[in-house]
């Protein structure tokens, strides 16, 4: 950052206030431009769509948890949504406390490595390249995790596939929200068979357990 | 950068306050998680998995057209998976993974 001229603390403040790492980026290109304030804020919300989704998988988990909710609304990105949908906790931990704790954690990362690369990145000499793929590694692993949690595995292989030939198809700008979208149209067309499914799995699980 | 500093500290905040509404407006819609229509909450059950699984995609949008068409990251993500079915453990998995490809890119294809 400090190469592009901005001040040190500018990537402290973004990280801070806006949370969202691809969203960081692109505001470093809006800040180059002219002051365009609804173009700015059109395509926060483009970019930013696929929240929306994050928001309703977490109705549910987040409806007992009081004034938390609003931080954890606020800190939902990426990483924090993928950990909080699918931590498996014991009974007597508080979801609340934990997903709060998730949430405040990986701000603070967040915020502090921005702090510490806006001012010392002129003196890193270790070679960090690849280093990225921490974050495929992350996505990587919950998959997996999720993968073990259940025997339901279409929603993920869906979720692949769309995915996959969105990208191959449509190229790298285009295809989150038509992934997004054609993953949801799926998932309500298939509606009545994973639902029907669900219930005999619940109905098997039920009468083995007699 | 031209604009000025109240300009850049106005666009910042409409990027914050646009990313906030994201996340915030199904809250809105449905303030009470079980009052919300069946539609939307059993969108909430089986979308978790899907979204998951295509970040990884995600990650990989621009590697994918690449010289390489992301063979390294598929390469690691391999390991990644034998070292989780190894192990069973997350943290081995990431930082075995994470290792490999940087190993990759930096000395292997480094040519």
């Amino acid at each position: 950052m400090d190469s592009l001229g901005f001040p040190w603390y500018y990537p402290t403040l973004m990280s801070m206030l806006i949370f969202a790492g691809a969203m960081e980026f692109v505001t470093i290109q809006l800040l180059f431009a002219p002051f365009n304030p609804l173009h700015a804020l059109l395509l926060t919300l483009i970019v930013n769509a696929r929240h929306l989704f994050y928001a309703i998988t977490m109705l549910d988990k987040f409806k007992d948890c009081g004034l938390k909710k609003l931080y954890l609304i606020f800190g939902m990105c990426d990483e924090t949504f993928a950990i909080n949908c699918s931590a498996m906790l014991p009974p007597e931990v508080d979801r609340g406390r934990f997903m709060t704790c998730v949430t405040a954690l990986n701000h603070c990362y967040w915020v502090a490595g921005a702090t510490v690369g806006a001012v010392a990145g002129s003196f890193i000499s270790f070679n960090s390249e690849g280093i990225e793929f921490m974050m495929t590694a992350l996505f990587t692993v919950i998959v997996l995790e999720q993968w073990d949690s259940t025997t339901e595995h279409r929603p993920a292989l869906l979720g692949m596939l769309i995915g996959s030939s969105c990208l191959l198809v449509l190229g790298p700008k285009m295809f989150v929200v038509a992934s997004l979208g054609g993953i949801v149209l799926t998932k309500l067309l298939l509606r009545p068979l994973f639902e029907h499914d669900a219930s005999v799995h619940q109905h098997l699980a039920m009468t083995s357990k007699e | 950068m031209d604009m000025t500093v109240t300009e850049s500290f106005i666009t910042i905040a409409i990027v914050a306050g646009a990313t906030l509404l994201t996340r915030l407006l199904p809250f809105l819609l449905f303030p009470h998680a079980e009052k919300a229509p069946g539609v939307i909450r059993y969108l909430g059950r089986v979308l978790p998995t899907a979204i998951t699984a295509l970040l990884v995609v995600y990650c990989l949008k621009d590697a994918v057209f690449s010289n390489l068409h992301a063979l390294p990251q598929l390469c690691a993500i391999a390991v990644i998976v034998l070292l989780h079915r190894l192990t069973h453990s997350m943290m081995c998995a990431m930082l075995g993974g994470t290792g490999f490809y940087m190993f990759l890119v930096q000395y292997v294809l480094n040519t």
